[in-house]
Order: structure tokens, then C-alpha cells, then sequence
């Protein structure tokens, strides 16, 4: 077929399926827009590249399949930047467009020129420059395929000017072959027999469940695990709704600032079952003291990730649910009588000592207190995204989840400004669901312009703002190791988040009483129109229990 | 423990392919000594040979984390007690008088080494061979000043019938 390259680009993602774009035009991708204006595809014009990018990573963790965002050339790209390197260290994929200045120009500081390639290097999986117009079809399909395969995450490709604008014949690839990328989805059945061995042998063993159970899609067979072997479970941040938090096997989170139960589950256990994790700093604690008397399976797609923070006795690399689906029949195979009993009971015990206290009445509000308002509000179906810092550890230790990709958080780059756009491309992802954005009022003002955006598409999600006025966690950490000296994160008075929710054309309330909480919810999701609730909380609140930076996780502190 | 490591990486000749491998040396905050490239048998595949320096964890972690790039498409590690190791170096000794000159050339052929350029005060030395070779071969020529020193990086290939090639 002859057609320009813009038109090629349209019709490769249609047949990659693609119903959705998070972007904003610009100079460099005009002749793409203008092919994309007769398109079925749905562009949802953001009010900032930062905003698509997330939408885009959001609409992908909500649904399992690619999200894609487009940028002009310049700062258009570096603008989603941000939102690319956080796709990357939580795994999503995310395929991103950006505008290039034409082919002639590249290297001559042209107008809008940035060298985005370069830039997003290190932050993608892969990064395309099109060199030609005929061999679009097969980059974008490689891309998709790169992006959404074995390991997910972001992939990248620049578009020069002149290659949307030029003609060429091409021909749509079914497939492609990519001969450095083979990714191992069988996990070696020796080594699944010696992780059985080890599991049989085990009679303390605990199952950490990371982001890459939601990824393969293990929830079942993580769950038949738990209960052939009565293990308890633990999950990461990136693995909670993996395993139901109601779960009577089930732990919660552990880490920094994860269940007591969980942290002392991991660093008693004699036997760690890892699976899809990649033992982030803030999961471990000081890693010496991680699982000390353990031996620990590691189950993991990425074999770069085996041995790299924490080491693995029986490492098995291959898709989590590949791995388990064999493991349990191994397992079965191989039955004797679990020896947990006495585990179980004990880390029942701890579960029971140490189940945090929500109901709080106090005024101004407790985080626990709204947590637990918006956690008997949602049914298990709807989504909740979250900002980052003190009101996502507060969703993280308190709100319990119990299936996966209801949980959409920033958890390896830990980016704020994150929850919002995210929760906008979850609801474009799940329109039947949901969403909220548990968010912090510093959080929530990075990316506050996306208000817009939601307003204008009709796009109903509901920010719930636990507003302390401060950047909460950094003034923790200043008031726990930095003798209360509150340097540069007091945010003072503004803004009123009604009225800007208002002057957006959103639903806007304040909150300031526990016995408001439910109705504030039911208002916000009834609007009609998207939604800010602006909650007025304890301002000095802190995230307790908190794991000293460069402690064990058992050195837990209330 | 802590040694230098030879790591052959077989990669599609495209454009960036080098700074991939090498913002990922940095990124990791891996150390290497020596990186060099050059084509292989194959058209349209290329072949870095970097050294790096670390313990078996760090050769482990350089080596997946490379495979981790698609356009690498093998990584091996080479042992060079069992290999042909070789970098080619040129050197410009200033000659200032004919003994100099006769000197020069003499220990460039004790090493095997060519003289490639004469020129009135200074002289062109090739010099190929294993790193401890070609550095005694500097030394050597400290006495006479260097003028300049270009030298190509390590390249290595096993011997015998094990090879380092892409799969079929």
C-alpha cells in the first residue's frame, strides 16, 4: 500500500488495537494529527506531556495492555520524561510518540530540537528513531511487541518530520522477529523440582508477592500456592491486590512502612517464596537483615533481576504464572502434609496483635479514619491510583485490596503528580469503574491542570486531597532525623481546593468532620462531572509504623 | 573477589548501539577499562569487547543487564589464560639523533613492532600485542619522549573450536 508515514503510523496502531492516545500536538506532529483528526482513535488532549505520559501508564496498568501517549519534538518530549522513566521502574508499558524536527535538521539545534533518543535511553526498554518511511509498520510493531513481552515497559519512538510527511510503499508485518530479544517465559523444571524440595522441606515459609504477579496475570494460581502449601502472604506495594488483603493467609504489605505482621513473617521465615519481585530497598529494609534465617526462591522473568539486590538459593527465571502453575503441580505430585500449623497460628497471632486502628474521630480528620470510609465505599472492582508520599503509604498499609490492577500507584520512581493523571487514564481503561485518587495536597498541585482535561472529556474520577498543607513525608523525615527543622515544606494557604475544582468546572467539597466523610463520597461520585474532595487533616500526622532508613525491617517503630 | 573480566558482546550495527552499551556501563556504575568495536563476520552485526573490573556479582550483573538490550545479541565472558588477547598501539617517540633513531627501530623489531612513519625528529612505532607488551614497550620508550600515544583498546577471541557467534 502507498500512503504517507503519518497515515502508516495511524494505521499500525489501529491494528495493534489501540482505541486510545494521551497527548498534546505540536509543531513536529502536525502532519501526524492532522491523520489522526479522521481517525477512529480517541486522542484525549492533556493539558501537559507529564499528564499524558501517566494517563497512558494508568490506561496500561488498569488494563494489562500497552498505553499510548504522543508529544512534539522539543519540550514536548522531555516533558514526558517523567512520566516514561516511571512507566520504566514499575514495569508498564507504555508506548510513547514523540515529534521529531525533519531528518535534515537533526543535529543543528533547530527550533524545538531536543535529542530525545538519547535522553530516554536509560528510562525506556527501547527506543526507536524512524529512519524511513517504509520500515514504519515494522518498528511500530516491534515496539508494541517490545513494550508489552516478558519483562513490560516503556518503549519509545521519535518521528522526523519529514517521515510522517513523506510517501512510501509499505506492508503491515503479522509478525516480527527480534533476534536479540527472547525473552524466557518456562521456568527450568530442575529448578522448580529443587524450589518444590525446598517448599515441601519448609515449615516456616512465607510467599512475597510482587508487581509481577498482577503483570502475568498469577492471582489464581498464587492463591492455589498459598493454600496447597498454608503459606502466608506478603505483598510489595507494586504486588498488593495480587493476593485479597481479606485473605485469612494474607499478611498485607510489608517494607518500610508495611504491616508489623508482614516484617516479622519475613525475617522469622525459613523459607521465602519471592515471586515477580525485584527486592526494592524500600521492600527489604538493611538488605543483611532481610530474611535472615530464610532460604529464598526467586521467581522472576528478568534474569538481570535474580541476584541483584538479594541473593536467591533457587532462583527460577520465567513468567510467574508459567512457573507456578508448574510449581503446584510439582508440588502436588510430590505431597506431604504441610508442616506450617504452628507458623500459621503464629503469624495469626501477630496478625491479630498488631491490625492497625482505623476509627479514629478525632478533629482535624485521621488519614485511617478516611481510608477506611473509602475502603467500605468502593466495592473490590473499582480502581484507586494514589500520589506519592505520606497519603500513599497511608493507602498502602491501610487500604486493603483484593484484586489486582486495583491499585495503581508510582512505586519505583515514586513520582508525584502521578495518582491524578493516572487515575484518569484508568478510568478511560475501565469506564464501568470507580476511581479515586488518593492524593496529598503537594502531590495533587503538580499535575492540578489536568483538571481540564477530565472536565472537559467528561472523564469522572474523584481526587480525594488528605490536605496537611506540608510536604508530609519530607516534614517527617525532618521532624524523626532532622530535629524539627521544616525546611522548605510548609505549603502555606493555597490553594482552595473547592474553588479550583469549581473554577475547572469540577465538583468541589470540604471535609472536616469523620461524620461528613461517606457523604462527601457518595456527593462526589454522584456529581456527574469529575470531583475533588478536599480533606482537612491532622497536620503533623505521621505514617507509623516506619522502618528507620538503614534498619532491619524487624526494627520496626510504632 | 575483584578482577578484571573480558566480555564479548556480538550487537546489530545501528545507529546509538554504542551508547546503549555504554550508559548502561554508567548507569549501573559499573568500572570498565577498555572498550573497543569492530565489525564481524556477519554484515550488519558488530563486536564490543569491553574489560571490567569487579567480583563474580558484578560480572553477573554487567552481563545480564547487558543481554537486557535488544539490540545485544550475545554476551559472553572470555577467559584469557585461554584466549588470544591483542591491542594495537601506535606510538610517536621523538628521535633527536641517529643512536635514537638506530635505537628505536632496534627495539621495535625485539617487539615486533613496525615502523610506520619517519619523519626528521620523530618516528611512528605499531606495536601489537597483549597489554603487558605493549606497555613495556612505552616504558621502554619513555626514555627517548613520547609525543603521542593512540592506542585501540583490548579485542579477544577464544582459542581452539569455541566461538563467539550468534545462533542460528
Amino acid at each position: 500500500m502507498r500512503m504517507t508515514g503519518a497515515q502508516a503510523i495511524v494505521e499500525a496502531l489501529r491494528r495493534e488495537g489501540v482505541e486510545v492516545i494521551f497527548g498534546i500536538p505540536g509543531g513536529a506532529s502536525i502532519p501526524l494529527y492532522d491523520v489522526l483528526y479522521d481517525s477512529e482513535i480517541r486522542h484525549i488532549l492533556t493539558r501537559h506531556e507529564q499528564g499524558a505520559a501517566h494517563a497512558a501508564d494508568g490506561y496500561a496498568r488498569a488494563l494489562g495492555r500497552a498505553g499510548v501517549c504522543s508529544a512534539t519534538s522539543g519540550p514536548g518530549a522531555t516533558n514526558l520524561t517523567t512520566g516514561i522513566a516511571t512507566a520504566y521502574m514499575d514495569s508498564s508499558p507504555v508506548v510513547a510518540f514523540t515529534g521529531q524536527v525533519a531528518t535534515p535538521f537533526i543535529g543543528r539545534d533547530a527550533f524545538q530540537e531536543t535529542d530525545v533518543i538519547g535522553i530516554t535511553m536509560p528510562i525506556t526498554k527501547h527506543n526507536f528513531q524512524i529512519r524511513s518511511v517504509a520500515e514504519i509498520p515494522e518498528v511500530i510493531k516491534k515496539a508494541f511487541h517490545i513494550a508489552q513481552t516478558g519483562r513490560p515497559g516503556p518503549v519509545l519512538i521519535d518521528l522526523p518530520k519529514d517521515m510522517q510527511e513523506g510517501e512510501a510503499e509499505v506492508e503491515f508485518p503479522d509478525e516480527v522477529e527480534i533476534v536479540g530479544y527472547k525473552p524466557t517465559y518456562e521456568g527450568h523444571p530442575r529448578q522448580i523440582k529443587a524450589a518444590a524440595r525446598a517448599i515441601l522441606e519448609a515449615e516456616r515459609p512465607v510467599i512475597l508477592a510482587g508487581g509481577g504477579v498482577i503483570i502475568s496475570g498469577a492471582s489464581a494460581e498464587l492463591m492455589e500456592l498459598a493454600e496447597l502449601i498454608m503459606a502466608p502472604v506478603v505483598t510489595t506495594l507494586m504486588g498488593k491486590g495480587s493476593f485479597p488483603e481479606s485473605h485469612p493467609l494474607a499478611l498485607g504489605v510489608l517494607g518500610m512502612h508495611g504491616r508489623k505482621a508482614a516484617n516479622y513473617a519475613v525475617t522469622d521465615a525459613d523459607l521465602l517464596i519471592a515471586v515477580g519481585t525485584r527486592f526494592s530497598d524500600r521492600s527489604t529494609g538493611m538488605v543483611s537483615c532481610f530474611a535472615p534465617e530464610a532460604r529464598i526462591i526467586h521467581i522472576d522473568i528478568d534474569p538481570a533481576e535474580i541476584g541483584k539486590n538479594v541473593r536467591a538459593d533457587i532462583p527460577v527465571v520465567g513468567d510467574a504464572r508459567r512457573v507456578l502453575r508448574r510449581l503446584n503441580s510439582t508440588i502436588k505430585e510430590m505431597m506431604a502434609q504441610a508442616r506450617t500449623k504452628a507458623w500459621v497460628e503464629k503469624v495469626q497471632q501477630w496478625k491479630k496483635e498488631f491490625n492497625p486502628r482505623m476509627d479514629y474521630d478525632d478533629v482535624p480528620l485521621k488519614p485511617q479514619r478516611i481510608i477506611k470510609e473509602i475502603m467500605d465505599f468502593l466495592s473490590e472492582d473499582d480502581i484507586v491510583t494514589t500520589e506519592v508520599g505520606q497519603c500513599q503509604m497511608w493507602a498502602h498499609h491501610y487500604l486493603g485490596r483484593t484484586k489486582p490492577r486495583t491499585f495503581i500507584s508510582s512505586g519505583g520512581l515514586g513520582t508525584m503528580g502521578f495518582g491524578f493523571p493516572a487515575a484518569m487514564g484508568a478510568k478511560v481503561a475501565r469506564p464501568e469503574a470507580r476511581v479515586i485518587d488518593i492524593a496529598g495536597d503537594g502531590s495533587f498541585l503538580m499535575n492540578i491542570q489536568e483538571l481540564a482535561t477530565v472536565v472537559e472529556n467528561s472523564i469522572n474520577v474523584v481526587v480525594a486531597v488528605f490536605d496537611n498543607r506540608y510536604l508530609g513525608m519530607v516534614r517527617q523525615w525532618q521532624e524523626l532525623f532532622y530535629d524539627r527543622r521544616y525546611s522548605a515544606v510548609n505549603l502555606g494557604e493555597t490553594p482552595d481546593f473547592v474553588k479550583v475544582a469549581e473554577a475547572f468546572g469540577a465538583f468541589g467539597t470540604a471535609v472536616e468532620r469523620p461524620g461528613e466523610i461517606r457523604e462527601a463520597l457518595e456527593e462526589a461520585f454522584d456529581a456527574g462531572k469529575p470531583a475533588v474532595i478536599d480533606f482537612v487533616i491532622d497536620r503533623e500526622c505521621n505514617i507509623f509504623p516506619m522502618v528507620p532508613p538503614g534498619r532491619c525491617l524487624k526494627d520496626i517503630i510504632e | 573477589m575483584e578482577k578484571t573480566h573480558y566480555i564479548v558482546a556480538l550487537v546489530e550495527d545501528r545507529p546509538g548501539v554504542m551508547q546503549r552499551v555504554s550508559g548502561l556501563l554508567r548507569k549501573r556504575n559499573f568500572n570498565i577499562d577498555s572498550i573497543s568495536v569492530g565489525a564481524t563476520e556477519i554484515p550488519g552485526i558488530s563486536r564490543i569487547t569491553m574489560t571490567v573490573r569487579g567480583d563474580r556479582v558484578v560480572l553477573e550483573q554487567v552481563m545480564k543487564q547487558l543481554n537486557k538490550l535488544i539490540e545485544v545479541v550475545k554476551v559472553s565472558e572470555l577467559n584469557p589464560r585461554e584466549s588470544v588477547v591483542r591491542e594495537l598501539a601506535l606510538i610517536k617517540v621523538s628521535v633527536k639523533s641517529a643512536d635514537s633513531r638506530a635505537e628505536v627501530v632496534q627495539y621495535a623489531n625485539i617487539f615486533r613492532g613496525r615502523i610506520v612513519d619517519v619523519a626528521k625528529h620523530s618516528m611512528v612505532v605499531e606495536i601489537t600485542g597483549d597489554e603487558d607488551k605493549v606497555n613495556a614497550f612505552i616504558d621502554l620508550m619513555r626514555g627517548y619522549g613520547i609525543k603521542e600515544i593512540a592506542r585501540t583498546g583490548k579485542t579477544i577471541m577464544a582459542r581452539g573450536a569455541k566461538s563467539v557467534r550468534v545462533k542460528e
